[in-house]
C-alpha cells in the first residue's frame, strides 16, 4: 500500500479541514467576545433549520454548482478561468435578451432558449480571452480578470440605457412576464404533498445544475473531447506530439466553461429576480474557484462543496440577524477561513494523515 | 566534523568513504537495503545497476538529500552525520549531477563562486576564485575561460565547470552521476583523462553509470546494485562486462543484438533541404537530407543538441520546417495544415519520441489511456459517435501489455508508477502495433534497464524484418552500431556523412560527430 485509500483523500480530509476551519473561526469569534458554539448553532440552523433556510441554501448551491463546474472544466485543461464572474454577468444579459424579446407562453418553452442565450453569451465572453491565450499567449488569468471589469461596465451601460425599463430610475429591466416564471421548490413539491417555503428562491434551476454536473462528468471522462482536454491539461508537450491542437482544446474548454458560468443567470435572473438587475452575480463567479478546488474538479465533489458553501452563505446571513455582535465582515472571515483550510492548506493535514495511514497499513500487514 | 578531514588523510589505511548497513524506504518501497561499501582513497569506484536499483538514492543519502532510515557513514574513518548538502560539502564531498546545476547566463567565475561567497561584497570572492581557478586548471588540466558565459560553452566544458565548482569547495571525494550521457566520445575521453589526473592527485571518485564499457575502462573497483541491494563489489581487473551485466540483471544477458543482413527496398521517406529556425531564432536544421528505405534501420548518430530532436519533431508533425519531404512518393507537408501528429499517424508514420515522460506519455494518465494516446480517433477505440470505448481500450491495453511484457500488466496503473523500461515498452507497444510504414524512434533505451533494452531492440529488428522503414536517433554509439543497417551522422543541423556500420569505427564516427570530416580536412 503506497497511498491511503481514496475515500480518505476525498471525504475524511475535507471534513477534518472544515473542522479545523471552524475551530480557528471559533477562536476568532471567542476573541471578539461571542460564543463560538452559538455561532455554529445559528449558522447550521439558519441554513438547514427550516424549508425557507434550505430553500435559500439550495438557491446559493445552484449558483456555486454552475460556477464550480465552469472553473473545473477549464481547469481540466489547466486553464485558470477567473472570469466566471463576468461570464455569468454576460449570461444574464443573454438570458434577459431572450426573455424580453418574446412574450413566452410557458416556462418549458422559455427555458431552453434562455439556457441557449445565457450559455452562448457566457461562452462568447470566454471566447476572447481563450483566443488571446491560444493564439497570442496572453495569460488567461490576466485577460479573464480584465474581462470581469468590462462585463461589469457593459451591464451598467446597458441597464442605464437600452435595457432599462422606461420611466423609472432603477437600473433594471422590466419584469420578464408570467410565461417566463420558473417553478419554485414550493410549486414543484406541493403536488407531492410536501410543504416547502413559498418565499424561498430555490427553483427548477437546481435540477438544471444537477444535469449540468452529469453533463460535465460524461464530457470529461467518457468523450474524446474530454480525453483531449485532460491530456492537454496534464502535458501540453505530449498533446503536441499526439497531434492534438492546443488552440482547439483551449478555445473549446473555455467556451464550455464560459457557457456553464453563464447558466448561473438562469437561477438568478430568470428564476429569482425575473428581471435583469445590476451585480446579480454577487461574487458567485469567484466562489466557484473555491468550490471547484474543494470538490477536486470532480462534478460530484463540486455538488457537495457547492452545498457546503451554500450553507455557509445562507447560515452567515442568518448569523448576522441572530448575533448582532457578528458583522457581515466577520461572516466573510469565517468563510475565508474555510476556503483557506480546504484549499490552500490542504497539504497541511493531507500529508500527516497519509503517513499515518501508511504506518497503520504497515503494522497490520 | 573538523577541517582536518579535507586537509590530508589522518589514516591512510581508512577508506575515504565507508557506508555501513544503509537502508532507506520510501513508503513500502525499499530503495536501499542494508548497503555496505568501502571506497579506498585515490581510487575510482564504479556503481552500476539498472534504473531503479537504488544508485541515485544511495548517492543522495551520501550527499545529504535524504536521511537514511538506518546505517552509518564514515568519511576518512570518522563517523559523520550528513543531514544536508552543506554538511556533505563540509565533509569534502562534491557532486556532479547528470543535469548540470549552472546558471546559464552567469560567467564561469560567477557560477563557481555562487553559494560560496565570502561576504556581502562580490569582488573579493571573485578575485579569490579567479586565482584559485588558475591553480586548479594547472593542477588538474581543467582549462576553462573563467570569464566565459556558461551558455556559450560546450557541454563538455560546462561539465568541467561543475567539477571545478566541487574542487573549489575543496572536495576530496567526487561523485559523478552518469557523466558521459551528454558527451561526444572525444569529450568522454577527455573527461576520463581528467578523472585519471584527479585520481593521481589523490582524489576519490565515485562514478555512477549504466555503461559497462566505461566501468571497464576507468574504474578500479565496481559495485553492482540490484533492487536496492548491493549484489557484488569486485575488482574491475577481475571481472568482465558479461559478468557485470549478469550481476545487474540477475540472469544472462545478450549484449549484442542478433540480426540478419537488411534487405532494403524502395525509398519510403525522402527528405531534402530540411531547415528549421527555433523560437529563439537559432537555426537548428540547416539543410538536412535523408533517404529512408523499406526494411532498413537508419541510425542517426550525433551529440545531443545537433538537430536530431528537431528532425524527429518535424517528421513527427509537431515542429514547422521548410524543405521537401516525400512519403511513398506523395508530398508530406512540413508546416501548416496536415503537418500535425494526427495526420502523420494517418499517413503511416509512427513515432516513439525521445522524451517519453513529456511527450510519449501522459504521466498522470492510466496505462490504458496512454495506449490510445494519439490514436484516440481510431474507429476501433470509439463506442459510438459520442463516446470513447473505455472498456474496449482497457482490454486492448491489457493485451498489448501482455505481448510487450509490461510489468505489472495492470492497465489501471498510472504511467508514472511504472519503471522507465516499462513506460518505454508501453510507448513502443502502442507505436509498433499501429502497423506503420515508417517508425521514428528517438533514444529508444534512454533510462531503460538492460533487460528491457534487449527486448526493445529485438522488437525494432523484428519490425525491420517485416519491411518497416525505421529511423533511429540515438546518442549511444553502442546502440547505433548494434542496430543500424546504415549510419548517418548529424552535426550542427547538417548531415556530416553516412557510413556503413561494418566499414567504420567509433573513432571515425566520433570525429564526424564533433564536426570533423577527415575527407575534407
Amino acid at each position: 500500500m503506497e497511498k491511503m485509500p481514496h475515500w480518505v483523500d476525498v471525504i475524511v480530509i475535507p471534513l477534518i479541514n472544515i473542522l479545523l476551519a471552524f475551530i480557528v473561526a471559533g477562536l476568532v469569534v471567542f476573541a471578539i467576545g461571542e460564543n463560538p458554539f452559538d455561532m455554529v448553532y445559528y449558522m447550521v440552523k439558519g441554513a438547514l433549520g427550516s424549508t425557507n433556510g434550505i430553500g435559500y441554501t439550495l438557491y446559493y448551491t445552484t449558483n456555486y454548482i454552475f460556477t464550480g463546474l465552469a472553473f473545473a472544466v477549464a481547469m481540466h485543461a489547466k486553464l485558470f478561468n477567473i472570469g466566471g464572474e463576468g461570464q455569468a454577468g454576460l449570461g444574464g444579459i443573454g438570458a434577459a435578451l431572450v426573455l424580453l424579446a418574446v412574450p413566452w407562453p410557458h416556462w418549458t418553452l422559455a427555458l431552453p432558449f434562455a439556457v441557449l442565450g445565457a450559455g452562448l453569451f457566457g461562452a462568447a465572453w470566454a471566447a476572447v480571452p481563450a483566443y488571446l491565450q491560444a493564439k497570442r499567449g496572453s495569460h488567461i488569468v490576466i485577460t479573464t480578470i480584465m474581462f470581469n471589469f468590462i462585463a461589469g461596465a457593459l451591464a451598467i451601460y446597458l441597464l442605464n440605457g437600452a435595457l432599462k425599463k422606461p420611466g423609472q430610475q432603477a437600473a433594471e429591466t422590466r419584469h420578464f412576464g408570467e410565461g417566463a416564471h420558473l417553478p419554485t421548490f414550493h410549486e414543484m413539491l406541493s403536488p407531492f404533498g410536501i410543504e416547502f417555503s413559498k418565499s424561498a428562491p430555490a427553483n427548477f434551476s437546481f435540477v438544471l445544475a444537477l444535469i449540468a454536473a452529469v453533463f460535465v462528468w460524461v464530457l470529461i471522462w467518457r468523450t474524446r473531447l474530454g480525453y483531449e482536454l485532460r491530456a492537454f491539461g496534464n502535458s501540453a508537450s505530449a498533446t503536441a506530439y499526439a497531434g492534438i491542437s492546443s488552440v482547439r482544446v483551449t478555445i473549446i474548454a473555455m467556451l464550455i466553461s464560459g457557457g456553464l458560468a453563464g447558466l448561473l443567470a438562469i437561477n438568478v435572473v430568470m428564476g429569482e429576480a425575473e428581471r435583469l438587475i445590476l451585480n446579480f452575480v454577487e461574487g458567485a463567479g469567484f466562489m466557484g474557484i473555491a468550490v471547484a478546488l474543494m470538490g477536486r474538479n470532480h462534478p460530484f465533489g463540486i455538488i457537495l462543496a457547492a452545498f457546503l458553501f451554500g450553507m455557509l452563505n445562507q447560515g452567515g446571513f442568518e448569523l448576522m440577524w441572530e448575533m448582532p455582535g457578528i458583522s457581515r465582515e466577520m461572516v466573510f472571515v469565517i468563510q475565508a477561513l474555510i476556503i483557506i483550510f480546504t484549499g490552500a492548506l490542504v497539504h497541511m493535514t493531507r500529508d500527516p494523515i497519509e503517513r499515518m495511514f501508511i504506518r497503520m497499513s504497515k503494522r497490520s500487514a | 566534523m573538523t577541517a582536518q578531514q579535507h586537509s590530508g588523510r589522518p589514516d591512510a589505511a581508512a577508506p575515504a568513504i565507508e557506508l555501513r548497513g544503509i537502508s532507506k524506504a520510501f513508503g513500502p518501497v525499499q530503495a536501499n537495503k542494508d548497503i555496505s561499501i568501502r571506497v579506498m582513497p585515490g581510487t575510482i569506484h564504479g556503481i552500476i545497476g539498472e534504473n531503479g536499483a537504488g544508485k541515485s538514492t544511495l548517492m543522495s543519502i551520501l550527499y545529504g538529500f535524504y536521511k537514511a532510515d538506518a546505517g552509518e557513514i564514515f568519511i576518512n574513518g570518522t563517523k559523520t552525520e550528513i543531514p544536508d548538502s552543506q554538511a556533505a560539502i563540509a565533509a569534502g564531498i562534491g557532486m556532479v549531477f547528470q543535469h548540470f546545476k549552472l546558471v546559464q547566463n552567469f560567467s564561469v567565475l560567477e557560477n563557481v563562486v555562487l553559494g560560496a561567497e565570502d561576504g556581502a561584497m562580490l569582488r573579493p570572492s571573485l578575485a579569490k576564485a579567479r586565482s584559485s581557478l588558475t591553480e586548479l586548471a594547472a593542477e588538474y588540466e581543467l582549462h576553462v575561460d573563467p570569464d566565459a558565459i556558461v551558455e556559450e560553452l560546450s557541454v563538455g566544458h560546462q561539465q568541467r565547470v561543475e567539477i571545478l565548482k566541487a574542487l573549489y569547495r575543496q572536495a576530496d571525494i567526487l561523485i559523478l552521476d552518469e557523466p558521459t550521457g551528454v558527451l561526444t566520445p572525444a569529450e568522454a575521453d577527455q573527461l576520463f583523462r581528467i578523472l585519471d589526473r584527479l585520481r593521481e592527485e589523490g582524489k576519490t571518485i565515485i562514478l555512477i553509470t549504466h555503461k559497462l564499457r566505461e566501468i571497464m575502462e576507468i574504474t578500479d573497483t565496481v559495485s553492482v546494485m540490484r533492487r536496492g541491494e548491493m549484489t557484488a563489489t569486485v575488482k574491475t581487473s577481475e571481472t568482465s562486462p558479461e559478468q557485470l551485466a549478469e550481476l545487474m540483471v540477475g540472469r544472462k544477458v545478450l549484449l549484442r543484438v542478433d540480426k540478419t543482413v537488411a534487405q532494403p527496398g524502395t525509398p519510403v521517406l525522402e527528405v531534402k533541404n530540411l531547415r528549421l529556425v527555433d523560437e529563439q531564432g537559432v537555426e537548428r536544421l540547416k539543410g538536412f537530407d535523408l533517404t529512408l528505405r523499406k526494411g532498413e534501420i537508419l541510425g542517426v548518430a550525433g551529440v545531443a543538441g545537433n538537430g536530431q530532436s528537431e528532425l524527429l519533431e518535424v517528421l513527427g508533425g509537431y515542429a514547422d520546417a521548410t524543405g521537401e519531404a516525400l512519403l511513398n512518393g506523395a508530398r508530406l507537408p512540413l508546416s501548416g495544415a496536415g503537418a500535425d501528429g494526427r495526420s502523420r499517424r494517418n499517413a503511416g508514420i509512427a513515432h516513439v519520441p525521445e522524451d517519453r515522460q513529456n511527450e510519449g506519455l501522459i504521466m498522470d494518465f492510466m496505462a490504458w489511456e496512454n495506449v490510445a494516446f494519439g490514436y484516440h480517433h481510431d474507429s476501433a477505440y470509439q463506442k459510438n459517435a459520442l463516446f470513447i470505448d473505455n472498456v474496449g481500450i482497457q482490454k486492448e491495453a491489457e493485451a498489448k501489455m501482455q505481448r510487450f511484457d509490461v510489468r505489472p500488466p495492470n492497465p489501471k496503473l498510472r504511467a508514472k508508477n511504472f519503471s522507465g523500461g516499462n513506460q518505454q515498452k508501453i510507448v513502443v507497444a502502442r507505436e509498433i502495433e499501429s502497423k506503420p510504414d515508417v517508425l521514428l524512434i528517438g533514444q529508444p533505451t534512454r533510462g531503460v534497464d538492460i533487460g528491457a533494452i534487449e527486448f526493445i531492440h529485438q522488437q525494432i529488428i523484428n519490425l525491420r524484418d517485416q519491411g518497416v522503414a525505421i529511423l533511429l536517433v540515438s546518442v549511444e554509439l553502442d546502440e547505433i552500431f548494434s542496430l543500424s543497417d546504415r549510419i548517418a551522422v548529424m552535426f550542427d543541423g547538417k548531415l556530416m556523412g553516412e557510413r556503413m556500420p561494418e566499414e567504420t569505427n567509433e573513432k571515425e564516427l566520433g570525429l564526424l560527430m564533433a564536426g570533423v570530416n577527415e575527407k575534407v580536412a
